[in-house]
């Protein structure tokens, strides 16, 4: 039984230059968020985290291509395998880090309130009170009201942050809770210029809000971890990612180091 | 498979199943009323309430549930606080509400399948039962009220269960206009833990309850009337 040994050792090499070959797959959800992600007339994803992701790839030597899911079912898809990466303005969280491993973070941005323009700005637990917010499910933000927010205000749990803005509009509640960045691009449109103004950051909490966005990964992959930093580094440092980000922000997005 | 959560997520599967429950009662009740009018507007109205009556049954019966529901929360819902003053009438509290619009979709669709089922049933009534109680003297509306209503409520019965448990199964789509209904619960377990299945398999759980309570109780009513032909 000689043989074994060598049969074991030749399997294990197919393996191993088997995962080296195959592709890098990333996981988008399948809802627009401008300008991180979204399709263009012709079906293209663009947006800022996906030449992030080209550059990355680039960097890597990898091929890469884009599994999109719903957004809820992004981490159960990670693991069942279904791909590789989530890369889809998740930020890197308490509780999800007990499930998911994450890469280092690639930006950063606060939390914020949006109301009706004739609402007074302010984006304390005393100035929500009694009032219904509207919250995209299973995000930070619904995180930070059970803390903070429960008590005093109703939440209303919307599945894409349009459908909250949609009733924003409408009146039928009186904010909406949500990254600052995805909030700006829906107050820049018509319908919110005309509709809605900024009631201000929440106060930050690093537990809750997260330690920044970055890519998720199953935690067995440690591999594909050392690589997908050691990527997202060379990326800052060559001023790739500053080029990338000129084209869609007039301001960095890294947020404090 | 972890159940743990069940404890802290009690109270809301039990919220949630009451608003399963009342969404399910208020478009059954108000519905059947509904039907019971498009029914005799079918049988034995004039033209042009026939007319509306069948369109009505086709509009409601042929496009989806989901579609019907989204056009009023979306689109009639939208235009509500174009009314002026609306925002600050009584009433707002209630029309800003996704459950007001659920529960006003549900109804709107449960009436025209149920009135199908009713139209169906007051025809099926033997004639010669109606011409006996016109031999009596009895007026259209007694009837109406003594004879042909409940004996095609008898006919229709064990169709208007199916129906019921139809509109239970239907009533998951309210948590697409945030109704905090079974289903919302239990997609929010899931959100909130990452557990998939156990949650869906306590909400299943539950459904299956409800289903078992409508068939058990349309069986008791269909053995304490029977159907003699």
């Amino acid at each position: 039984m000689k043989l074994l040994p060598f049969l074991l050792a030749g399997a294990a090499f197919a393996a191993s230059s088997l995962t080296a070959q195959a592709e890098v797959r990333f996981g988008v959800m399948n809802e627009s968020y401008p300008p991180f992600f979204a399709k263009d007339a012709a079906g293209q994803w663009q947006g800022w985290e996906i030449d992030l992701m080209n550059a990355v790839c680039e960097e890597m030597k990898e091929t890469c291509s884009i599994v999109e899911l719903s957004w809820d079912g992004l981490i159960p898809a990670l693991q069942s395998e279904k791909f590789d990466v989530i890369w889809s303005s998740m930020s890197q969280t308490a509780e999800r880090s007990k499930i998911i491993d994450f890469t280092d973070k690639y930006y950063n941005t606060p939390s914020t309130l949006i109301g009706p323009k004739d609402q007074k700005p302010g984006a304390t637990p005393d100035d929500v009170r009694e009032k219904t917010i509207g919250i995209q499910v299973s995000t930070i933000q619904s995180d930070y009201y059970k803390k903070y927010f429960a008590d005093v205000a109703e939440q209303k749990t919307y599945q894409t942050l349009d459908e909250a803005f949609q009733d924003l509009a409408a009146g039928r509640i009186d904010y909406v809770f949500g990254d600052s960045l995805a909030l700006d691009a829906f107050l820049k449109s018509d319908g919110g210029q005309e509709c809605c103004a900024k009631m201000g950051d929440v106060a930050d909490d690093k537990d809750i809000l997260g330690a920044g966005v970055s890519g998720g990964l199953r935690k067995e992959d440690t591999q594909l971890k050392a690589k997908l930093n050691a990527a997202i580094a060379a990326v800052r440092t060559s001023g790739n990612y500053d080029a990338i980000t000129k084209k869609y922000f007039d301001f960095d997005i890294y947020g404090a180091k | 498979m972890t159940f743990s959560w069940i404890t802290a997520y009690w109270p809301l599967l039990l919220a949630g199943a009451g608003q399963t429950v009342l969404l399910l009662l208020i478009s059954v009740v108000f519905g059947f009323v509904i039907a019971i009018g498009l029914a005799f507007a079918q049988v034995s109205g004039g033209r042009l309430t026939r007319h509306f009556a069948r369109a009505y049954c086709t509009f409601f019966r042929g496009t989806p549930l989901l579609i019907q529901l989204w056009l009023l929360y979306y689109g009639v819902g939208s235009l509500l606080p174009m009314i002026p003053g609306i925002r600050q009438s009584l009433f707002w509290p209630i029309l800003r509400e996704g459950f007001f619009f659920a529960a006003l979709s549900f109804t709107l669709n449960y009436a025209a399948y149920e009135a199908e089922v009713l139209r169906g049933a007051l025809l099926a009534v033997p004639k010669g039962e109606l011409e006996a109680g016109y031999a009596f003297g009895m007026r259209r509306s007694t009837l109406v009220r003594r004879i042909w209503l409940p004996r095609a409520i008898r006919i229709a019965l064990p169709t208007i269960g199916g129906e019921i448990v139809m509109q239970l199964k239907a009533t998951p789509l309210a948590f697409t206009v945030t109704v905090m209904d079974l289903y919302a619960v239990a997609s929010m377990v899931r959100q909130d833990t990452l557990l998939v299945y156990e949650p869906l398999i306590v909400v299943t759980g539950f459904y299956l309850v409800l289903t078992a309570i409508i068939a058990s109780a349309f069986r008791r009513f269909e053995a304490q009337v029977p159907l003699r032909r």
